[in-house]
């Protein structure tokens, strides 16, 4: 038996959080997963920050259309109540505190809720931001997707984020490939375990002082 | 009588001088106004800086642009694309300047402009290397930084249908810098595939308004389009699709 979930099964697990109606931003990479695992028969919203609601998945080969694509510049579709709408829109559905949840990638997350995803500081990078900055501080709720260990075995659940960071204090909860964590006041709560994965384990992994989350208070926290 | 056409696309671009700001439409290749750009690299026009969400992919358009050593500065969000060779060749060499902005940023300092705002306070970016050097206020118990407009001499933008007064409709994703880059610009200039009788384009759904448009110019259908409706048969780049998936293309029910 595993001790992680793969990319898939975490998506279908991020999906399964996500109440019906919700309004929703999924980031480049790992968390456009999740549009393929939403539960039938829900209506999830997807906002995608080029300038529309309601993006469907992507199109049949020969039914590409250039003028209808996401943030990550691929192509999607539109589903039955679409909407379009400019920039300055878009970006005043987060600033303004409209999105319900945002889901984005991660290089590190601090136990504060800090995220660095945009840049590892690399002197010669070309840096690049995008909406990364906005979407960290303005969507209600932030979650974060991402593997527990960087390709070199290091946790990117951190005490203090060492690259340059998106947002201060944004991320309410982090789905990792081997458990589930809410930001809290205390730091890192564990929510849930994936696999065979214990808590110390995760504490061992992490190198963090992590607590499970405390059922009872959970459920009023975390909406 | 009021008439914004232009006829000759070089026309519309010509009086862009040398050292001129340029804000140019698009996200990515959706909305970027090609033939204006080639337009304005025929009128040779260069030390320009460049507002626009990227610094260009794959080798038109505005990639073509930088390549053609006419771009002195780029304000943009996301420089750095899997095919932005021309950018990242001429930032590396330092023949070009980068003033990096985030995106939503970025669009409210463009509305700002057009709205006649003199500055604003935005929360994105407070705590990063990009709040650097800014202004920061506390309103209300949250950390704010100053930001101030973006205004241009020129803006470049693609729409989709247009009247002689200017008024324009844009399509699907397309819209992204559109509507707000024509409100900051002295001289807006409009790309569209049609220009259109005055009177047809429904007034209820005109995105942005003839007041803001000083020219526009039709370039003729994008080639996914029949007749307005889309047919498909193109990749991302709008190229014709050339193996088997070329037969199934979309039977102009859209």
């Amino acid at each position: 038996m595993t001790d992680r979930l793969d990319r898939d099964g975490l998506a279908r697990r991020v999906a399964a959080d996500i109440p019906d109606g919700a309004y929703v931003n999924l980031g480049i990479g790992a968390p456009t997963l999740v549009a393929d695992h939403l539960p039938l028969g829900s209506e999830v919203i997807l906002h995608t920050e080029n300038g529309m609601l309601g993006m469907g998945p992507a199109p049949a080969p020969g039914h590409v259309d250039p003028d209808l694509i996401n943030a990550g510049k691929l192509a999607v579709t539109e589903l039955p109540g679409a909407a379009y709408f400019h920039h300055a829109d878009s970006f005043g559905m987060m600033r303004g505190g409209h999105l319900d949840l945002c889901i984005l990638g991660a290089f590190q997350v601090s136990q504060t809720g800090d995220l660095a995803n945009w840049s590892t500081g690399t002197p010669d990078a070309i840096p690049a931001v995008g909406g990364a900055m906005d979407l960290a501080i303005g969507a209600k709720d932030v979650y974060v997707m991402t593997d527990l260990l960087t390709r070199g075995g290091e946790s990117k659940l951190v005490e203090t984020c060492t690259y340059p960071l998106t947002g201060v204090g944004c991320v309410t909860r982090v789905y990792t490939d081997r458990a589930v964590f809410d930001v809290t006041p205390d730091g890192f709560a564990v929510r849930e375990l994936f696999c065979t994965t214990t808590l110390d384990e995760l504490r061992q992994l992490t190198g963090l002082t992590l607590t499970m989350v405390d059922e009872a208070t959970t459920d009023e926290e975390s909406r | 009588m009021i008439d914004k056409t232009a006829a000759d696309i070089r026309d519309a671009v010509a009086y862009i001088t040398h050292g001129a700001t340029v804000m140019i439409g698009g996200f990515g290749r959706a909305g970027q106004p090609v033939e204006l750009i080639d337009a304005l690299i025929d009128v040779g026009a260069s030390e320009l800086t460049i507002i626009s969400n990227n610094a260009g992919g794959g080798d038109l358009g505005l990639a073509r642009l930088i390549a053609e050593g006419r771009v002195r500065k780029v304000v943009c969000s996301f420089p750095r694309q899997t095919d932005s060779w021309h950018f990242d060749r001429a930032y590396r060499e330092g023949r070009l300047e980068l003033e990096l902005v985030p995106q939503g940023n970025l669009a409210e300092r463009i509305r700002a402009a057009g709205a006649g705002i003199g500055a604003f306070y935005s929360p994105t970016a407070v705590g990063t290397p990009l709040a650097e050097g800014k202004e920061h206020r506390e309103i209300d118990g949250r950390t704010y930084l100053l930001e101030h407009p973006l205004r241009a001499d020129v803006a470049l933008i693609g729409g989709l249908r247009a009247d002689r007064w200017g008024n324009v409709v844009y399509r699907r994703t397309a819209r992204n810098f559109g509507p707000i880059m024509a409100t900051a610009a002295r001289t807006t200039v409009v790309q569209v595939d049609e220009i259109v009788p005055l009177g047809t384009l429904d007034p209820e759904a005109i995105v942005t308004p003839g007041i803001f448009v000083d020219r526009v110019v039709a370039v003729g259908n994008r080639r996914w389009l029949r007749d307005g409706r889309f047919v498909g048969g193109v990749d991302l780049q709008g190229e014709p699709l050339v193996d088997s998936a070329a037969t199934d293309t979309v039977g102009g029910h859209r």
